[in-house]
């Protein structure tokens, strides 16, 4: 099963993120892929937002994981530059910390990935509009989605 | 008064760095191990390996400092520590090394944060005069922060999305340059001309910063072009994107400036190496009569003697921490 949410502006999709209310959901796994500028920071604000956490989110590319105190915890991660070269760098502890885990550019590291999860594919589609294809995998997430969208 | 001397140790990113660092402003002796060439396989620092290594080096680094500035640990006065933000796993190998150190010798622990160090850098070539603007721009931080007096912050305005080191390097990813992509971009653009109609990134009346925008229009301006079978001029796109980063930069920061009555610029950070961003922001600051302020190449990148400047002033502060000190990943500069 898989879901499409067209979003017409930056505002569409940090909305659409709030709807999930991470708050309520410890250890959520939300896996962001899409080239550069199709809005996976941009979702990542609205989940923040959800969590009451007031810092700016800011890109983690430079640092790969940033985390931010909120009602849960929320691990942000760009993968991208491991080149899918996980081994030992910890990435899996952060799926049973208790936090919400957001994970950008997550298909180069799908070997750790946990089986239950929510899959995010982002397309640019012109200059503000986007095509989201949401993924659910397990019941958990298929709930989610169903009540979201 | 009597010398103060302040070791001072950096850990929290790729470089295991520790420093002596006499009064705030002479460096008696500084070590950095960089762990850059095992990062480049890895296109980026990264995090589990970053703490590994800081483990395998810092009691070597330890050691090389001291024989650096021909002295032992009795001679230390202080301990200073950048606490955040950082890699949380690495910062806590300093930090552990730092407590460990000011638990043996009984002298006190000063909590350093990272950006505090940076702007001390500056602190190193010429005693910073008050007040002052500050112009931070890394990899990881884009801010502007205001200084009435000595280790006093006040941020007026950071990036709302990515930090200009990121902006570059995600060009340089679109581009088809490798990591880093800093230096690489700047390299490319001063081959080529700002031919591109690209627009002023966030260009309105706050102090604040978004890349985002600016990464996106280089983006359809390639996808545009490539759909009409023409190929970008890299150099070209290089040295207009570079111009619009530059432009917002100093522009915003000059307005800052005349806001807050401030006369003295410094820059501070990785990308401070940056060599158009100095040529540039230093003739605008001639045309102004302000007086701006670099840090020596060597310090731009992550090195402890920052830690030790801005370490000395935190000091006189008060800001002397237990031994319960925790190292935070994301923490504002207070």
């Amino acid at each position: 099963m898989e879901y499409k949410f067209t979003s017409h502006s930056e505002m569409d999709t940090v909305e659409l993120a709030q709807n999930f209310e991470s708050e309520k959901f410890p250890n959520l796994i939300i896996c962001l892929d899409g080239e550069l500028g199709s809005g996976k920071t941009v979702f990542t604000k609205g989940i923040a937002d959800a969590l009451g956490i007031k810092d700016t989110i800011t890109s983690p590319t430079f640092t790969i994981i940033k985390e931010y105190d909120g009602e849960l915890p929320l691990y942000h991660m760009d993968v991208y530059r491991l080149d899918g070269k996980t081994d030992g760098i910890g990435i899996e502890e952060y799926f049973t910390k208790g936090g919400v885990v957001v994970i950008e550019w997550a298909e180069t590291i799908k070997d750790i990935l946990p089986e239950e999860r929510l899959d995010i594919k982002f397309k640019i589609i012109d200059e503000n509009k986007r095509l989201l294809v949401l993924t659910p995998h397990g019941k958990k997430y298929e709930e989610l989605c169903e009540a979201v969208l | 008064m009597k010398d103060m001397n302040i070791l001072a140790i950096e850990s929290s990113c790729d470089e295991t760095s520790m420093a002596i660092i006499r009064n705030g402003t002479d460096n008696l002796g500084t070590v950095v191990l960089s762990q850059m060439d095992t990062h480049a396989t890895f296109g980026g620092v990264v995090p589990e390996i970053a703490s590994r290594m800081h483990v395998e080096n810092i009691t070597m680094v330890l050691e090389e400092t001291l024989n650096k500035a021909h002295m032992t640990l009795d001679d230390i006065d202080a301990i200073a520590i950048t606490y955040g933000p950082g890699l949380i796993g690495s910062l806590l190998i300093g930090l552990q090394a730092a407590k460990t150190l000011a638990f043996i010798t009984g002298k006190p622990l000063i909590p350093v944060h990272h950006i505090a160090g940076h702007i001390y850098a500056n602190n190193l070539v010429k005693r910073l005069e008050f007040p002052l603007m500050a112009l931070v721009v890394s990899g990881g931080h884009t801010e502007l922060v205001y200084m009435k007096e000595d280790y006093s912050f006040e941020k007026i305005g950071g990036t709302l999305d990515d930090a200009v080191g990121e902006a570059y390097d995600k060009v340089a990813r679109v581009l088809g340059i490798p990591y880093p992509g800093g230096p690489n971009v700047d390299k490319l653009a001063s081959a080529g001309k700002d031919t591109y109609n690209l627009p002023l990134p966030l260009d309105d009346d706050s102090f604040n910063f978004s890349f985002s925008g600016l990464k996106s229009a280089v983006i359809n301006l390639k996808h545009n072009l490539n759909q009409k079978g023409i190929e970008v001029i890299p150099e070209n796109l290089a040295a207009s994107f570079q111009n619009r980063v530059t432009e917002i930069l100093i522009k915003k920061t000059i307005r800052a400036m005349h806001k807050y009555h401030v006369k003295k610029l410094i820059i501070a950070g990785g990308v401070s190496a940056n060599k158009t961003l100095r040529d540039r922001l230093s003739s605008v600051c001639e045309e102004n009569g302000f007086e701006l302020i670099t840090p020596e190449l060597k310090y731009c990148t992550d090195n402890a003697a920052m830690i030790g400047a801005a370490g000395y002033y935190a000091y006189q502060k008060g800001r002397i921490a237990s031994l319960d000190l925790n190292a935070k990943a994301t923490d504002t500069l207070q």
